[in-house]
């Protein structure tokens, strides 16, 4: 038997183990995310993907689905929340979309399109977060990453490699390369890792590829990312391999 | 109905948002039976008396910004910012991980070709800011149009609404940072 749960008053369907927000995404319901992929553990980080379920706030992406739970998502008091949330990553870290190879395939900058955000709002920090240009394919912009750890885990759990960590705590927090040297040329990253293809801001580039299809015609640029909730729905796993190189670390 | 009175100026801008107010093209006559300008780059009209709407482009790098910005804030009824510079601070924005110091002294003294250089210090250039400023950052500002610079449909459609009493909302399409 398949229950139902309310989504701004609609019936979703739902299977028993998924998520307020897998279930959606399923239905062709969408809810505003972005630290979420379609194939990794939910991460719950971001908070983008919050909504107000039996009148609290949750993250979407955490919270299982229950027969009759009622959850608001389209109304304008989660939207400012989210809003604001997007607003704080664009002031944290340098997002300068128009000298950005990633532009118009971004999900930060389609959220904050599709969110209506005109301004940071937040006093920008400006950073410094020097690039990594070491590896002869592929270039590291720190400037961009949101610490949605999507590259660590598609490198640990799908390439087995962990060529990718979170270091530092709170405004300290930064992605770092595991090499002796810090340095990805110094690592075994290959052009076929998961890890290059789930970034969702500018941080994971293959070089010389980043004009290969022109601003304008890009992803985000076709049609809004609410109205492609389908491409995000459930699909198996990417995988859930031990990583040999953490267990190392960790003994 | 009496004309809106609008200015508009670049501070640390390339000029590319108003080329892009320009580019609404034949719509501009429309646009003048609404609106007339004060200062601005086109009527080359130097300081600002009381106006309707100010459109500001560009971010805050140096004193004569701050001066010209604040100029625009005490006499404009609605201060616009346009473009990525004015609303992020944009690419000028991109000096600020780094020492101003560092910067003028690389610029003018220890790059090749500047040996015998000075840093310039001539009292009618404007001192530069340590860090670029989004103009939010210093005064309070009404609406945002980001963009590099924003598209003529994305202009036209904030002045028209704006000029209608609408709230000025962009769509999908025409609200781009890029």
């Amino acid at each position: 038997m398949t229950e139902t749960f309310l989504l701004d008053g609609e019936e979703v369907l739902f299977a028993p183990g998924q998520t307020v927000l897998q279930a959606a995404l399923a239905a062709g319901r969408y809810i505003p995310h972005l630290c979420y992929h379609p194939e990794f553990k939910p991460h719950g980080s971001c908070k983008v993907c919050t909504v107000k379920a039996n009148g609290r706030f949750a993250t979407a992406c955490t919270l299982p689905a229950q027969a009759g739970l009622e959850v608001a998502s389209a109304v304008e008091e989660v939207d400012d929340i989210r809003r604001t949330l997007v607003q704080m990553l664009f002031a944290e870290g340098n997002h300068f979309c128009p000298s950005c190879e990633k532009s118009g395939d971004c999900v930060l900058q389609a959220l904050g399109y599709d969110l209506g955000v005109m301004t940071a709002g937040f006093r920008h920090l400006y950073p410094n977060r020097p690039v990594d240009a070491s590896h002869p394919d592929i270039l590291l912009d720190f400037n961009r990453c949101i610490l949605c750890e999507l590259c660590v885990r598609a490198s640990c759990e799908v390439d087995g490699k962990c060529v990718f960590a979170l270091s530092g705590r709170g405004i300290e927090k930064h992605l770092i390369v595991n090499s002796a040297s810090g340095r990805l040329a110094d690592t075994d990253v290959a052009l076929t890792d998961k890890a290059l293809d789930v970034c969702p801001v500018g941080v994971i580039l293959v070089k010389r590829r980043g004009f290969a299809v022109p601003i304008g015609e890009r992803r985000y640029d076709q049609s809004p990312i609410s109205a492609q909730a389908l491409a995000d729905a459930p699909r198996p796993p990417a995988g859930s391999r031990p990583c040999a190189a953490c267990e190392e670390g960790e003994e | 109905m009496s004309k809106l009175r609008v200015a508009t100026t670049s501070l640390a801008g390339c000029f590319g948002c108003h080329t892009s107010l320009l580019d609404i093209d034949e719509r501009l006559f429309d646009l003048l039976k609404l609106v007339e300008f004060d200062r601005t780059p086109l009527t080359d009209i130097k300081h600002c008396g009381p106006c309707d709407l100010g459109i500001v482009e560009g971010g805050v790098c140096n004193a004569e910004n701050v001066a010209v910005l604040r100029e625009f804030r005490r006499n404009c009824k609605v201060l616009v910012a346009i473009g990525a510079c004015a609303v992020t601070g944009g690419l000028p924005a991109q000096r600020n991980h780094l020492d101003l110091g560092d910067c003028l002294s690389e610029v003018y003294l220890t790059e090749p070709g500047t040996r015998h250089g000075l840093i310039p210090n001539d009292p009618e250039l404007p001192l530069p800011l340590d860090k670029v400023h989004p103009i939010g950052e210093v005064v309070k500002v009404d609406y945002f149009i980001p963009g590099c610079p924003p598209s003529a449909d994305a202009i036209w459609k904030f002045l028209t609404d704006l000029i209608a009493g609408r709230t000025p909302t962009l769509g999908h399409g025409l609200i781009k940072y890029d």
